[in-house]
């Protein structure tokens, strides 16, 4: 069963989608078996949302609004499952900035 | 690129370079690509482990620093640049650092301050594989790799597994080198004398010991032209091959005695008797590389040899350090060692030690046909002490009521004096010619002198002179005369060694094949 799904989610926590964040970000997106890709603008570009290299390449900083979209096997839940975490500041201590 | 050396040993190597002046943590590059590829796939699960081991006692703050570079590490998208790199021939190290660099600079780049600030985490993972890297293998050669270097020191090459092939390719070093001497007993091929130093190699090099140059990353003519060779070479071996089974003769049928040269006792592991006339040299040094060994160790050595032998003749020679070759607690620091306490002059200044080598040959003699020689003998006052040193341990052994039998007792002629007035020793039991030493005493030509190597020739016609007048000397007293350098497994060399009167030579085991070959050419 294929699918595709997008949705959109503003980063509120301190220093972004940084370093353990991604860790967090990345690992959710692996347990899903659709592809998973980011952007910081609705046309792109694109990044593999399961690479920690990529998804810290796009250097998203608090206050971004960032684009997440799916296809395939559980697309949905997939996005669904990765918007929830940004909103949870990553399960992060929201008063604490980590240094990584 | 090509490098012209001096031809130390023949035979062909093609692997990868391998420095051997490196520090420990240098990475050893591979020979092909597939292994430089599992090499840094090693070094990254290596780094990933140590990671995964520290996150288990690290707090949390640390963990999440941890788990940023493990997750890194894992990521095939940080990798990636640099396998395509080592697919198109770059050495995994460099591979890796260049990938990892660019990646660095993306960071640096950055207008956010907690974006620069992560480049310092990615030289950390950077050089946490480089590190892995390094250490894989550590200063031990990979498999069939070609050591290249100013010098090899003995030690270093007897520690060497040479059973997958491989070679040396030196700066310095000389074709009379003790390294130079096990590298042709023992077949490894080996350059010296390289006109420019290696510069950091990487991947493969082609080495022909046969003609002394060495090819620094091959095109494919090259890697094709130099396969040609080798194989011819291996042919013509081949068929000196077929020469091994039978006695060495000349064209004209005259026997010739073709004995080996050992430096190991294991070396004869490796040699059928059948295919020689007995061992024309045994030297003693080796067993003293790094400690003096004991009576026991060495009786043990010289048995070995013996029972080896069977009714063939054994000739052992008394330990020969000094010169170039030290041993800590023996020998002395020499300005000028080649014409210092070396040889039988150091076993007379250190009675302790030599008694102990005396014993332990008296004791192995029964057990085989052994002939026992001194080195550096100089004048016959020296071989008249050591003699009288062997009667007297010989009598304090059979007080003893120990097995022990005496031996004919024969001196090296390598000192100029002796081989210009051989008639002081018209007593001893034989005369065994050292080519190596006597030529450079002859020529004034330190043997482990690159510089003056050219001048290092037995072929001179002085140094041919000598031979001959010790071999008619020899003929004359009814004293059986050999000689055992370099020169006697020396194809170029040999008819003139027969021509000059010789009838026995004692050559490195891989060159019995080759000796005999080129005797049977000789029209003496």
């Amino acid at each position: 069963m294929s699918a595709a799904a997008e949705a959109t989610v503003l980063i509120t926590h301190d220093v972004g989608l940084h370093a353990r964040p991604s860790v967090k970000f990345t690992k959710l997106a692996k347990s899903f078996a659709a592809d998973v890709e980011i952007a910081l603008a609705a046309n792109g570009p694109w990044f593999d949302a399961k690479s920690i290299v990529k998804v810290m390449a796009a250097k998203a900083p608090k206050g971004t609004v960032l684009h997440i979209r799916a296809n395939g096997d559980g697309a949905s839940d997939a996005v669904r499952a990765l918007i929830e975490l940004v909103q949870r500041d990553f399960d992060e201590d929201a008063g604490h900035v980590r240094s990584a | 690129m090509r490098i012209e050396g001096v031809p130390a040993s023949a035979g062909y190597a093609e692997g990868p370079l391998f420095d051997l002046g490196r520090p420990e943590g240098i990475y050893a590059s591979k020979a092909s690509s597939a292994e430089e590829k599992t090499s840094l796939e090693a070094a990254i699960g290596k780094a990933v482990n140590r990671l995964v081991a520290m996150v288990e006692t690290a707090d949390s703050d640390a963990a999440g620093i941890l788990e940023f570079h493990i997750a890194m590490l894992e990521d095939d998208a940080l990798s990636g640049p640099a396998f395509a790199s080592i697919a198109s021939g770059i050495p995994a190290d460099a591979a890796w650092r260049q990938a990892l660099d660019a990646e660095i600079a993306g960071y640096e780049a950055s207008d956010q301050d907690y974006f620069r600030a992560r480049a310092t985490d990615l030289r950390d993972i950077r050089d946490q594989v480089l590190r892995a890297l390094t250490e894989d293998g550590g200063s031990t050669p990979p498999a069939g790799a070609i050591l290249h270097g100013v010098d090899i020191a003995p030690t270093r090459f007897l520690e060497t597994d040479w059973s997958q092939g491989g070679g040396i390719a030196l700066k310095a070093g000389s074709t009379a080198s003790h390294v130079a001497m096990l590298a042709r007993s023992r077949g490894v091929p080996m350059v010296v004398g390289l006109r420019e130093p290696l510069t950091a190699g990487a991947g493969m090099a082609l080495l022909d010991a046969e003609h002394g140059t060495i090819v620094l990353a091959p095109s494919p003519m090259e890697i094709g032209s130099f396969r040609q060779a080798s194989s011819s070479f291996a042919a013509r071996q081949g068929k000196a091959r077929t020469f091994l089974a039978r006695p060495a003769a000349t064209k004209r049928g005259t026997a010739v005695g073709v004995q080996v040269n050992i430096a190991d006792p294991h070396d004869v592991d490796a040699i059928d008797i059948a295919t020689c006339d007995g061992v024309g040299l045994m030297r003693t040094e080796f067993l003293f590389g790094k400690t003096l060994p004991d009576e026991e160790t060495q009786y043990r050595a010289y048995r070995k040899v013996l029972e080896w032998a069977g009714e063939k003749p054994v000739t052992i020679r008394t330990v020969d350090a000094g010169g170039d070759k030290p041993v800590p607690g023996f020998t002395v620091e020499e300005d000028n060692p080649f014409l210092g306490l070396r040889g039988i002059r150091l076993s007379l200044a250190r009675l302790d030690i030599f008694r102990i080598q005396i014993r332990a040959l008296l004791r192995a003699a029964p057990h085989g046909n052994l002939k026992v020689m001194f080195p550096m003998i100089a004048t016959s006052e020296e071989y008249d002490r050591a003699a009288a040193l062997f009667a007297e341990e010989r009598a304090a052994l059979a007080a003893r009521g120990v097995a022990h039998k005496m031996p004919p007792l024969g001196i090296m002629v390598e000192v100029p004096s002796v081989a210009i007035a051989p008639e002081a020793f018209a007593g001893v039991a034989f005369l065994s010619i050292g080519s190596n030493d006597l030529t450079q005493y002859v020529m004034a030509a330190a043997r482990d002198n690159a510089a003056v190597a050219h001048l290092n020739s037995v072929r001179h016609p002085a140094v041919l002179r000598l031979i001959g007048s010790v071999a008619a000397f020899g003929r004359e007293n009814g004293i059986p005369v050999s000689l055992c350098g370099d020169a006697g497994g020396d194809p170029a060399s040999i008819p003139l060694l027969l021509e000059a009167g010789l009838r026995d030579l004692s050559v490195a085991p891989a060159q019995l094949a080759m000796a005999k070959a080129a005797i049977a050419d000789v029209p003496v």
